[in-house]
C-alpha cells in the first residue's frame, strides 16, 4: 500500500501552501502558495478514488479562478503602500485563537472517532468520468439545471457591476 | 505505513478549513480574505470526498462537483465586485468599506 506514503506528503504541501497564504504578504505571491495547495489537494482527491475531480480541481481553481485572481491582482495595480501591514490587534488575536479553536476542537472529535479504515473494494468504474456523469444526469439532474442558471446570472452579474459604464 | 483511515482525510479538511478561517478573520486584504472563502469550499469537498470513499457510493463526488461550480461563480461575482471597490472607494482594506455600517 502506498497511500499512506503518497497521502501524509501531499498533506503537507496543501497545508503549507494554505499556510503560505496567509502568511504572504502580496497577493500574489499568496496566490501562488494557494496554487501550490490546490496542486496537494487534488493529489488527495487522487487517493479517495475521485480522478473526475481531481482534475477539475487543477482545471477549474488552480487554472482558471486563480488566474482570474492573479489577473485582477494585476488589473488593480496594487502599490507597496496598499500592502497591509502585519500588526497586532484585539481582532488579529481572537481571529487566530477562534481558527485555532476549532482546528483543535474538531481535531479531537475525529480522534474519538473508532478507528475506520477505508474500504478496499469499489465498485466498478468509481469516481470515473462515465459513472459520475450518469449520476449527474440522473438523480442529480435538477441541481446541476440550477447550477447552469447560477453560472449565467453570476456572468451577467459579473459584468454589470465590473463594467464602468453599460 | 497502510491504507490512510477517515478521520486523518477529515483531520486535513478541517486544517484546511481552519488556515481559510483565520485568514478570512485576520487578513485585511479584501483579496487574500476572498482566497480564505475558496480555500474553506475546497476543505468542505475534501470532506464529501472522504465520506464519498468511506461509504462506496458517488453522491458525495457528484456534491464537490457542485461546490466546484459554485465557487467558479462566485469568484468571478467577488472579483467584479473587487473592482468596482477599487473603481470607487480606492482600497482594497475591508476595514475601510464600513459604508453599511453606520
Amino acid at each position: 500500500m502506498t497511500e499512506a506514503w503518497l497521502f501524509y506528503p501531499m498533506a503537507i504541501v496543501a497545508l503549507g501552501g494554505a499556510l503560505g497564504m496567509i502568511l504572504a504578504r502580496n497577493p500574489v505571491h499568496g496566490a501562488m502558495s494557494l496554487v501550490l495547495s490546490f496542486f496537494g489537494i487534488a493529489s488527495v482527491y487522487v487517493l479517495l478514488a475521485a480522478e473526475l475531480i481531481a482534475a477539475l480541481q487543477i482545471i477549474v481553481y488552480a487554472g482558471a479562478i486563480m488566474v482570474l485572481f492573479v489577473f485582477v491582482i494585476m488589473l488593480l495595480n496594487l502599490n507597496e503602500e496598499d500592502l497591509e501591514r502585519p500588526r497586532l490587534t484585539p481582532g488579529t488575536i481572537v481571529g487566530g485563537a477562534a481558527a485555532l479553536a476549532f482546528w483543535m476542537i474538531s481535531f479531537m472529535i475525529f480522534s474519538d472517532l473508532p478507528e475506520q479504515t477505508m474500504p478496499t473494494e469499489l465498485p466498478e468504474g468509481f469516481g470515473q468520468v462515465a459513472s459520475l456523469g450518469r449520476l449527474i444526469f440522473g438523480s442529480f439532474i435538477l441541481p446541476f439545471e440550477s447550477t447552469s442558471v447560477l453560472l449565467l446570472v453570476a456572468m451577467v452579474g459579473a459584468i454589470v457591476v465590473a463594467k464602468a459604464r453599460i | 505505513m497502510g491504507s490512510v483511515p477517515l478521520a486523518h482525510y477529515l483531520a486535513l479538511g478541517s486544517g484546511l478549513f481552519a488556515v481559510g478561517f483565520a485568514a478570512l478573520l485576520v487578513r485585511r486584504n479584501a483579496l487574500v480574505v476572498f482566497m480564505g472563502v475558496e480555500l474553506m469550499l475546497n476543505a468542505a469537498n475534501m470532506t464529501f470526498l472522504a465520506f464519498s470513499r468511506a461509504h462506496q457510493t458517488m453522491s458525495g463526488q457528484a456534491a464537490a462537483f457542485f461546490v466546484i461550480a459554485v465557487a467558479a461563480a462566485e469568484a468571478a461575482v467577488g472579483l467584479a465586485i473587487m473592482i468596482a471597490l477599487v473603481r470607487n472607494r480606492r482600497t482594497l482594506n475591508v476595514d475601510e468599506v464600513d459604508t453599511l455600517k453606520y
